[in-house]
């Protein structure tokens, strides 16, 4: 179905294109979706994606930057350096396919559990954290004059987004409140400098190749803010998937990832990269706690939601690792 | 009182069912969502299993804190007021020591493979 649509957009704006094959979701919510397909060209295929909100879905959640902002940010990482994919086409109304953009594919895999066990990806394992730290320095320093329009969010309204979700779900948890009190008394305050903040760098929103980094995914909650925030995520225990004693993403130490980063050129504030930490940590678990209420009030009964909401526990004994640590 | 055999041995038959019969014979989507079914029917008997003892001793640990009386819900209800207040903090004896059993009881019941809890575990507290 889709690919009579995609097929009759890809003859506007790709020269040589005769149609599209092989369209398959890759995933999608209700609002969102991401599709594969291959143009057909006479020099040969080309490996495609479509980000997509379908029609009648147009306006973005609150929180993110819209697919608009989305796709002119992989655009701007991909021609400054930052290993994105290429933006071939923002959709207009005449593709008749909603809003959103089409971009290369990139191959590789996204896949974290895969990423830290197969072998196919041994070699590039060891280099990551390093690697993450000079990819997110290149991320931070791009030019802010050329970013669209992004909302702005310091540690101090961030702390108070994340308690007033907290309080909306009406499940008092001593220690998210814990966390909540150990965030305020360590606001680091407005940061010196801002930048654009990707806002959910992490393992799982990479695509990695033997060689390593070869794209970063999932740009919509991109803002302007505290840089070491993305420092921080990128740290949480949610993210490590089982190699608890990596921080970076289970691939390595929070030193190669301040290595890499300052290598680059950029300086690393260790405090705040520790108190975004705690807050992402809090954030995932706040997360699970809106997956459980979304499961309950029905717009999603399944069980994988359900069962995202029993993952709450695991960020509580996380913020207790980081807050109230116990001896050997 | 109801007859035998109890909600925990019901639950586990359904889950062995599962898991033994059913799940060799689908694949794709459906199999990982038979998988996330089979990991609820699973939870659910450790919480049926555990979730009384556990829930004793939490509320035995809570009321020695707060010096007030209440179902566990409503001691749990006062332990984050007063933290959220400033009243309580991990200065406070027994509350770090109360947190950490809590949530370990928690993990033992939704994710007992999770790596944070399998460390935990194998310290002396």
């Amino acid at each position: 179905m889709i690919e009579a649509e995609l097929s009759r957009s890809v003859q506007r704006w790709c020269k040589g294109a005769t149609g599209v094959t092989g369209a398959a979701k890759l995933s999608g919510g209700a609002s969102q979706e991401t599709w594969r397909f291959d143009i057909v060209h006479p020099d040969g295929p080309v490996g495609a994606i479509l980000r997509r909100s379908p029609k009648g879905y147009g306006a973005a959640p609150t929180r993110a930057a819209g697919l608009a902002a989305e796709a002119q940010l992989m655009q701007l990482a991909f021609e400054a350096g930052v290993p994105s994919p290429r933006v071939m086409h923002v959709l207009v109304p005449d593709d008749d396919l909603g809003t959103g953009f089409i971009m290369q594919r990139v191959e590789g895999e996204t896949i974290a559990r895969k990423i830290l066990r197969d072998d196919e990806y041994a070699a590039a394992r060891p280099l990551l954290a390093r690697q993450i730290g000079g990819v997110l320095a290149g991320l931070h320093r791009l030019p802010q004059d050329k970013l669209p329009e992004l909302r702005s969010r310091g540690a101090t309204q961030e702390i108070a987004e994340f308690e007033r979700d907290y309080r909306s779900l009406n499940w008092p948890k001593p220690v998210f409140e814990l966390a909540l009190r150990w965030l305020r008394d360590h606001d680091p305050g407005p940061s010196g400098e801002t930048t654009l903040v990707h806002g959910d760098f992490r393992n799982g929103n990479l695509i990695i190749g033997a060689d390593g980094v070869r794209a970063v995914l999932d740009w919509e909650l991109a803002h302007l803010g505290d840089p070491m925030e993305d420092l921080g995520w990128v740290c949480v225990n949610s993210w490590r998937f089982g190699e608890i004693d990596k921080p970076v993403g289970g691939f390595g130490s929070r030193e190669e990832l301040f290595a890499g980063y300052e290598a680059a050129g950029r300086k690393v504030d260790p405090a705040r990269v520790k108190f975004w930490e705690v807050m992402g940590t809090l954030r995932w678990g706040i997360m699970c706690g809106g997956m459980m209420q979304r499961f309950r009030e029905g717009p999603d009964h399944s069980m994988e939601r359900a069962m995202i909401g029993r993952r709450a526990s695991e960020t509580e004994i996380d913020l207790l690792r980081l807050l109230a640590p116990r001896g050997s | 009182m109801q007859d035998e055999p109890t909600p925990i041995e019901l639950t586990k038959s359904v889950a062995d069912f599962l898991r033994g019969d059913i799940a060799p014979l689908i694949s794709g989507h459906q199999a990982f969502k038979l998988r996330v079914a089979i990991n609820i029917l699973d939870l659910v008997t450790r919480q049926l299993t555990q979730e009384e003892g556990s829930d004793a001793k939490e509320a035995e640990r809570l009321r020695a804190l707060l010096g007030i009386d209440g179902s566990v819900t409503e001691l749990n209800r006062a332990l984050a007021e007063r933290i959220a207040k400033g009243e309580v903090d991990l200065a406070t004896p027994g509350l770090a020591e109360h947190l950490w059993a809590t949530t370990m009881d928690k993990l033992a019941v939704d994710q007992p493979n999770y790596a944070s809890y399998k460390r935990e575990l194998g310290r002396n507290p």
